[in-house]
């Protein structure tokens, strides 16, 4: 078995070659990516550097208690905001050089400008707080607690959409997952039955997709549309008639409990991060993990890719394309399912109406903006977490940026990403076309 | 696929106009089929008496029975005419109150059905009616006008405001090649976020509010009541009908019309036909999002009269079930709406009188539009003509989804 495609090339380079249906015309170099750099750089030099506050930002690494106790970190935000918008405006520049050049521009460079901004922005948001003093470890836990289903959910977007079928039903996934492992955990009160209920409740919604979508042809986009209100529907429905009035017999679920790796989590900030988790935490980097190698490293995964690409070569040798389709699409589901339960087992243990709150679109927006790649998903839900809970921390901290701008964020930062500002972002060729045989 | 279609042509268009409305009326059957259990099935009363099923089977049955005729019972008296109340006025008020539930659903879901004859998914009626909100609003509580040129201004503000909204979803599909869905999808959320944050400033907040409630608008700025103050029908359903005309014109007797169906169809070939596609796309999202926004001015010149987080409640999604369900002609809108407005209208006074959640409605509206989608399906359940439901399969999935065609716009774009 031997796999030559690099992973980060794989989406982009095959999909530019095929550009019938968009009502641009084909640019040789794209000079979008550049645009949306200088933007970015002159934000940077307008707002983190010359409108830099003069208050030391201070991170405290670590928490009292903690085996090895890490001394906070204090950044003067005016010297660091002049650096790094320095470093933005010099990125630029050499992305502008390359487009000149006709060069294509390095994969690090793009990480290093995103990472840049970033810091920058956190350091200047701090260190205009009214009190500049946040816990580093709290803001990062908390990013990769909040975006624990939108991980899980934008999975089942990549497993689903490699195959060819668009699943903007991720919302409705989570939401019937949350609400199983409620049903299923408060009826049994165990925690593992109340996950494979999560994992069921998701199939469920995948099996409805995966009916009127492939064997019945509907349009993608409106079943996706359409199940998101069913499940909205039905599960506000049984709340209101069956789990509001029992509750105790149907909507007191117990709670999934976090635990410690022993020795690794004592290690300095990555510990209390990555090694205090509940087991759908641990399932979580687990899952990551299995989605990257089987979609790139596996027979298998080529075949999926290929469905999802180009349907029609793939039944020419041999692959059955609608019953790949339909698999990916049940395990899609039961994946973020088993993300839903977090809003059950691990956040509050009890179900109420529409309680993922649209975590499903951002699952979608992750997905795109992680370039249909499972660890791209990954930390573009790892930055819409982030961005969520930075809003929460900066309350605390008393902020001058109002939190709605903060909210908005992640939805902004897709559009861009789609408008093609943030580098190219291009689906499975063959995504939201059914596969007729013949 | 393609030799299905050429040996059906014939009789195509009179086939499927029949079963059309034949499917969709077994669609709508069925939902509330489907409804109706899950009522009986959840019910206290047919629970307890579920308990000696076996002993009494007929109690069970009748308990189910009783639980889902009363709340479809309740759900008619809310939404056509109302049998058990003592006046004439009470008598009617329940048609008059689909008709007002029915009014912001008109535009908005003109709007979404006109973008999708353009081949343009647009999500984002919500976002676009939630901007036109706010305008309306603005202008509502902040001029001092004489009467019908305050509430022009009004409706033009609101109109502008969804036209600008969905007018970025057409710019950056049409020059960058942005996919409409994540854009719209995105921009809803952008612009519930900027409501909130609006209404949290002195510029929309009311005066003395803790709360984010912006203040009250001017009596000028309100829609005129059409059948008196006993009535919440206003003068939206109006505009409503008028606009439904003006869509049914620019699609069938326009060029822009012809122009937005031929780009809807076929892109490329359009392209190659002389039509300037990227003007298309964009005037096409301008004119969807103008039309959103008026449903934002029925919401707050007619109903509300101030702005609040949930202006818009569901209506810019309902639209999009309710233009599927119409099947994108404005007049085929023009019913789906007023179904979803009694829906809508009926399910309220369902809850009140029984305690049967309203969110059955969603459940039934979600699953008329599945159904609809799928006439096999329909077939098979009632257990039509197998033979000729397999042989109209292909088209009828081709023919009686409503949609940007596939592998023109949706393919090859980015999702």
């Amino acid at each position: 078995m031997k796999t030559t495609e690099s992973t980060h090339a794989a989406p982009g380079h095959r999909a530019s070659g095929k550009n019938t249906g968009t009502v641009v015309p084909v640019l040789v170099r794209d000079r979008k990516p550049v645009i949306g750099y200088g933007i970015g750089a002159l934000i940077a030099l307008l707002f983190f550097a010359i409108g830099a506050p003069s208050a030391l930002a201070t991170f405290r690494l670590s928490s009292a208690g903690d085996a090895v106790e890490l001394p906070p970190l204090a950044i003067p935000s005016a010297a660091a905001g002049w650096v790094l918008a320095a470093l933005l405006v010099a990125a630029t520049v050499y992305a502008w050089l390359n487009l000149r050049a006709g060069r294509k521009n390095p994969g690090w460079l793009a990480l290093t400008y995103g990472l840049a901004f970033l810091m920058a922005f956190l350091i200047w948001v701090v260190g205009s707080a009214n009190n500049p003093n946040i816990s580093l470890i709290t803001l990062l836990g908390g990013s990769i607690a909040l975006a624990l289903p939108m991980v899980f959910g934008s999975l089942s977007g990549v497993l689903s959409e490699r195959s060819g079928v668009v699943n903007i039903a991720i919302e409705g996934q989570l939401l019937l997952g949350a609400f199983a492992a409620a049903v299923g955990g408060s009826i049994t009160q165990n925690v593992y039955v109340a996950l494979i209920c999560a994992a069921v409740g998701g199939v469920v919604v995948s099996a409805l997709l995966a009916l009127f979508a492939i064997k019945y042809l509907v349009n993608q986009i409106i079943v996706g549309v359409v199940l998101n209100v069913l499940v909205s529907g039905l599960t506000a429905f049984l709340f209101g008639t069956l789990l509001a009035p029992n509750a105790d017999a149907l909507n007191s679920p117990p709670r999934l409990r976090s635990f410690s790796i022993p020795g690794l989590a004592d290690i300095p900030i990555l510990g209390p991060l990555l090694f205090r988790q509940t087991l759908l935490g641990y399932l979580m980097f687990v899952a990551v993990a299995i989605v990257w190698f089987a979609l790139y490293k596996t027979r298998w995964g080529l075949r999926v890719r290929a469905v999802g690409e180009h349907p029609k070569a793939a039944d020419t040798v041999g692959i059955n394309v609608n019953r790949t389709r339909v698999i990916n699409v049940l395990i899609g589901g039961a994946v973020a399912g088993l993300g839903g339960s977090y809003y059950t087992l691990v956040s509050v243990s009890q179900f109420s109406r529409d309680m993922t709150a649209g975590a499903g679109f951002i699952a979608l927006a992750a997905l795109i903006f992680g370039r249909w790649n499972p660890l791209g998903a990954f930390f573009a839900a790892l930055l819409f977490g982030f961005a969520t809970n930075l809003q929460y921390v900066l309350a605390q901290a008393g902020t001058a940026v109002p939190s709605q701008f903060m909210a908005m964020l992640p939805y902004v930062v897709t559009i861009f990403a789609v408008a093609g500002l943030v580098g190219k972002s291009r689906g499975p060729a063959a995504a939201g076309e059914p596969y007729v045989k013949g | 696929m393609t030799s299905t279609i050429k040996k059906h042509n014939t009789t195509l268009g009179t086939r499927l106009r029949g079963s059309f409305f034949l499917v969709s009326l077994l669609a709508i059957v069925l939902s509330l089929i489907v409804g109706g259990l899950l009522i009986a099935v959840t019910d206290e009363e047919t629970a307890k008496a579920a308990k000696y099923l076996f002993a009494a089977p007929g109690d069970t049955l009748s308990a189910a029975w009783k639980a889902a005729a009363g709340a479809y019972a309740a759900m008619f008296r809310g939404a056509i005419f109302n049998y058990q109340a003592e006046s004439f006025t009470g008598m009617i008020k329940p048609i008059t109150e689909t008709l007002t539930m029915a009014t912001p659903l008109i535009t908005a879901a003109l709007g979404v059905a006109l973008a999708f004859r353009a081949g343009l998914f647009n999500i984002g009626a919500q976002g676009q009616l939630i901007i036109g909100a706010v305008l309306a609003g603005y202008i509502g509580f902040t001029l001092n006008l004489p009467w019908p040129l305050h509430i022009l201004l009004v409706v033009l503000a609101a109109a502008l405001g969804g036209a600008l909204w969905g007018g970025i979803v057409g710019l950056l599909k049409a020059r960058t090649g942005a996919h409409e869905v994540i854009v719209t999808i995105m921009l809803n959320y952008v612009a519930v976020y900027l409501l909130a944050f609006l209404l949290s400033t002195p510029m929309m907040q009311r005066p003395g509010s803790n709360d984010p409630v912006s203040q009250i608008i001017h009596d000028s700025a309100k829609y005129p009541l059409i059948f008196g103050p006993d009535f919440r029908v206003h003068f939206g359903l109006i505009l409503g009908l008028l606009a439904t005309w003006g869509v049914w014109w620019l699609l069938e007797r326009s060029t822009l019309g012809f122009e937005l169906k031929a780009v809807g169809a076929n892109p490329s070939a359009s392209r190659t036909a002389g039509i300037n596609t990227t003007r298309v796309t964009i005037l096409a999202m301008v004119l969807a999002g103008a039309l959103a926004g008026m449903a934002g001015a029925s919401q707050v010149s007619g109903t509300e009269h101030f702005v609040v987080g949930g202006v818009a409640a569901s209506i810019g999604f309902d639209a999009i079930t309710v233009a599927l369900l119409g099947r994108s002609r404005p007049l085929g809108v023009l019913v789906a709406a007023l179904l979803f407005g009694a829906f809508r209208a009926g399910g309220v006074a369902m809850q009140t009188q029984t305690g049967t959640p309203i969110d059955i409605v969603l459940v039934v509206q979600s699953l008329i539009v599945l159904f609809i989608a799928a006439p096999p399906l329909v077939r098979s359940i009632f257990g039509m003509n197998a033979r000729k439901a397999r042989a109209a399969a292909a088209d009828d999935s081709k023919n009686t989804t409503p949609t940007p065609p596939s592998g023109t716009v949706t393919s090859g774009s980015t999702l």
